[in-house]
């Protein structure tokens, strides 16, 4: 692989993280405007270098890349990590969508936050984020990647958090913090054990190029350490991505502004963790147990989270789980070897999910804040551009051809099925299903139908401004086109995002599959599974339809004759509760012992004790000393015939 | 030959133990100085009866030395006395503890 040196990857994360800087000075009233025109704008001329730079990238022949070499950051022998950027076909995708969709959020943060006395932190924390996940997407090797992966954690608490003067907001970003720092010890750990086997293989290097080239050679030398290295690497990206087990942060992290849900916790950085898996495909790929175990994860959060989100109230809550669930897909696509397929709807989602997000944002925006979809109702009267907008989301999220995630979920599930995955196949079928009613579910709630609002709220309902509904525009004509690139093999230009991620991302390890699926890629069956796909997700829309978009007795009744099941989703599984009473209980009656026995009776009852054994040792024999004359002369009297008496008793 | 030598170590006894008792049980300062001049001159006593039995001159030059010392610590002892009495305007030595922890 040739690569071509140039000084302007560097520029791209070095904007936003100025931008950073410079809105974090712009805190008093009068330098306001300076953040206003500096958060949007520094992510605005990064995106158009980021144009400029793939634009020379597509000069480029096939399989070629941008590097930008800026130093040596760590230079200890053997180890050696350069602080180096690379622009190839994964990154240039993922650069697209971090910078172009950030900076429509950007944009749409100036309308949704014009009027909170913190929008200059606001944008400093949003600007630093987009730094950070510049920086994750082109990084050349995995300690780089950590820097942005470690960034876009901290921007992602800080945002959570962001009107920390509510304890919960506050308690929100810990617990995203927290779950992500279990995530990163396990990629951590992963990240020494891979240096470490390299370095056992004569190769002691952490850049990507070398960790893929060397791959199959780890994995022929012990495949055990290739599995565990990827299991934990899995782990970490379970965190940052939300995935089973570490997914439980996601849903309160919508504590943050809508924005932030959008940007952060939709589009760009909990797809990470899936970037970060393509990124190392190659050894993935030489780990089919470790494939297994991602494609199952992915798979069951898939319906897990939609599941969870068949039953909330919360338009922002209903969006989480269905980003939880969405990421399943992304997962599973990775898992199943179809690593193009999993970028791909990576790439839609951002799209379609930033858009519904964006929408819930200006309903919230028009509602004062309100976010029960049973107290909404009719708004498509008051919120025309919204309404629409958010229309094409739903129906984009639910797969109804050509929009977005038609051919992107398509694509994930083909590959499941033609891949040999038959159960998860199913499982994410089932999802899709899920995945439209519970979307059009809120939608119908939300838009359609009879106002159910409170008067006083249903008299101020208003459209939002420009600077918010442009972006709602623009990112749903992206969810309309937006998947178009990757079209079924065979129809009109076929998979052109597949075939430009090809030289990228490895090729499934079970040759035999792929063989079979280029042979049968003419065939009836992607035809066959796509009809029942789509006429899952179809007949899905039709049942909420049914249910949602007029008054109905139905969901009461379905609720009065499952009360159990109801029960279970409406609480989550209880998830919270079991990681509160097996994990946390232990761990705080475990910190509790340590704190109440081990240090305070034990340790400081040492320290102490000798302390209060010499004082009243002290105290005991101060008594001695009277101070009176005639005793200390009785004393001596004594010494005296005390020696006499040694002295006379020894001749 | 007049006395035997023990009934003056006897007597040297008697005078010391009288002397050591007064210092340690008496409460009055000065009763207490008058016991330690006691006990010197008990000692006085057994130098010179030994030095006459023993007819060396060396017990005789210590008890003058003695004599000496104890004029000192007369004068000393009885400055300390009336010092600490100019004071306290007491001379029980059960209440002169000063330095009691």
């Amino acid at each position: 692989m040739t690569e071509f040196e140039t000084p302007l990857l560097r520029l791209i994360p070095l904007l936003p993280l100025l931008g950073a800087a410079i809105c974090m000075f712009a805190a008093s009233t009068e330098r306001r405007p300076l953040a206003k025109i500096v958060g949007p704008g520094s992510v605005l001329v990064a995106f158009l270098l980021v144009l400029f730079a793939i634009a020379r990238f597509w000069q480029l022949e096939e399989g070629h890349s941008l590097v930008d070499l800026v130093s040596t950051w760590i230079d200890v022998s053997p180890l050696r990590v350069d602080l180096a950027f690379r622009l190839d076909a994964l990154t240039s995708v993922m650069l697209l969508v971090v910078a172009g969709v950030g900076f429509l959020i950007h944009l749409y943060s100036l309308g949704y936050m014009h009027d909170d006395p913190d929008l200059p932190r606001f944008f400093a924390y949003l600007n630093l984020f987009t730094a950070a996940m510049l920086v994750l997407v082109l990084a050349d090797s995995l300690p780089v990647l950590f820097i942005g992966w470690e960034g876009v954690g901290l921007c992602s608490y800080l945002l959570i958090g962001f009107w920390y003067s509510d304890p919960a907001n506050a308690d929100a970003g810990r617990k995203a913090f927290v779950a992500n720092r279990v995530g990163d010890a396990a990629f951590l750990t992963g990240l020494f054990l891979l240096f470490w086997s390299l370095a056992a293989a004569g190769s002691p290097t952490l850049a990507f190029t070398d960790v893929n080239r060397l791959a199959p050679e780890l994995a022929l030398r012990s495949p055990g350490i290739v599995t565990a290295i990827c299991l934990l690497l899995l782990v970490g990206a379970t965190g940052k991505s939300a995935q089973i087990p570490l997914y439980i942060w996601l849903p309160d992290a919508m504590a943050g502004p809508t924005p932030v849900s959008a940007l952060i916790h939709a589009a760009t950085m909990v797809t990470a963790g899936v970037y970060m898996m393509a990124r190392l495909s190659p050894l993935f790929v030489e780990s089919p147990t470790a494939m297994q175990v991602v494609a199952t994860i992915g798979a069951v959060t898939a319906v897990f989270a939609a599941s969870i989100a068949l039953v909330q109230r919360d338009l922002k809550k209903i969006l989480a789980y269905s980003t939880i669930s969405q990421i399943g897909y992304m997962v599973l696509g990775v898992g199943v070897g179809a690593f193009a397929a999993g970028v791909f709807h990576l790439m839609t989602h951002a799209f379609f999910k930033a858009l519904l997000f964006l929408g819930a944002g200006s309903v919230m925006h028009a509602l004062h804040g309100e976010l029960d979809v049973f107290k909404m109702g009719g708004l498509k009267r008051h919120l025309p551009i919204t309404s629409k907008t958010f229309l094409v989301g739903t129906l984009a999220i639910a797969g109804v051809p050509p929009l977005a995630a038609f051919f992107s979920k398509d694509m994930v599930l083909e590959a499941a099925f033609m891949h040999g995955h038959p159960v998860l196949w199913l499982l994410g079928v089932i999802a899709a299903g899920l995945t439209a009613f519970y979307m059009f579910r809120a939608y119908f709630l939300a838009f359609e139908g009879e106002s159910r609002m409170d008067h006083e709220v249903e008299a101020h309902v208003h459209e939002s401004p420009s600077t918010m509904t442009i972006p709602l525009v623009i990112l749903s004509v992206l969810s309309i086109v937006g998947g178009w690139v990757g079209l079924p093999h065979g129809f009109l230009w076929g998979d052109r995002f597949g075939r430009y991620l090809e030289p990228v991302l490895a090729q499934a390890a079970h040759g035999a599959h792929a063989e079979g699926h280029a042979v049968e890629a003419g065939g009836a069956t992607p035809l066959l599974l796509m009809l029942v796909t789509t006429a899952v997700a179809f007949g899905a829309i039709f049942a909420a339809w049914k249910m949602y978009a007029r008054p109905s007795t139905v969901p009461d009744e379905m609720q009065a004759r499952f009360p159990r099941i109801y029960d279970l989703l409406w609480g989550k599984y209880w998830v919270d509760e079991i990681y509160d009473t097996f994990i946390l209980q232990p761990y705080a009656a475990a910190s509790r012992f340590f704190w109440k026995v081990i240090d305070a009776s034990v340790i400081d009852g040492t320290v102490n004790g000798v302390a209060s054994f010499f004082g009243g040792a002290a105290s005991a024999g101060r008594r001695l000393q009277t101070g009176n004359v005639q005793h200390y002369a009785f004393a001596m009297l004594l010494g005296a015939v005390f020696t006499a008496g040694v002295y006379w008793l020894w001749r | 030959m007049g006395v035997p030598v023990g009934h003056y170590l006897a007597l040297s006894a008697v005078l010391f133990s009288i002397g050591a008792l007064g210092v340690l049980l008496r409460r009055n300062l000065i009763v207490v100085f008058m016991a330690i001049e006691l006990m010197l001159n008990a000692v006085n006593l057994t130098f010179v009866a030994l030095a006459r039995q023993q007819q060396s001159m060396d017990g005789q030059v210590i008890v003058f030395f003695v004599m000496t010392v104890a004029a000192a610590e007369a004068a000393v002892g009885l400055a300390i006395i009336l010092a600490n009495f100019a004071q306290r305007r007491t001379l029980d030595a059960d209440e002169i503890d000063d330095l009691r922890g």
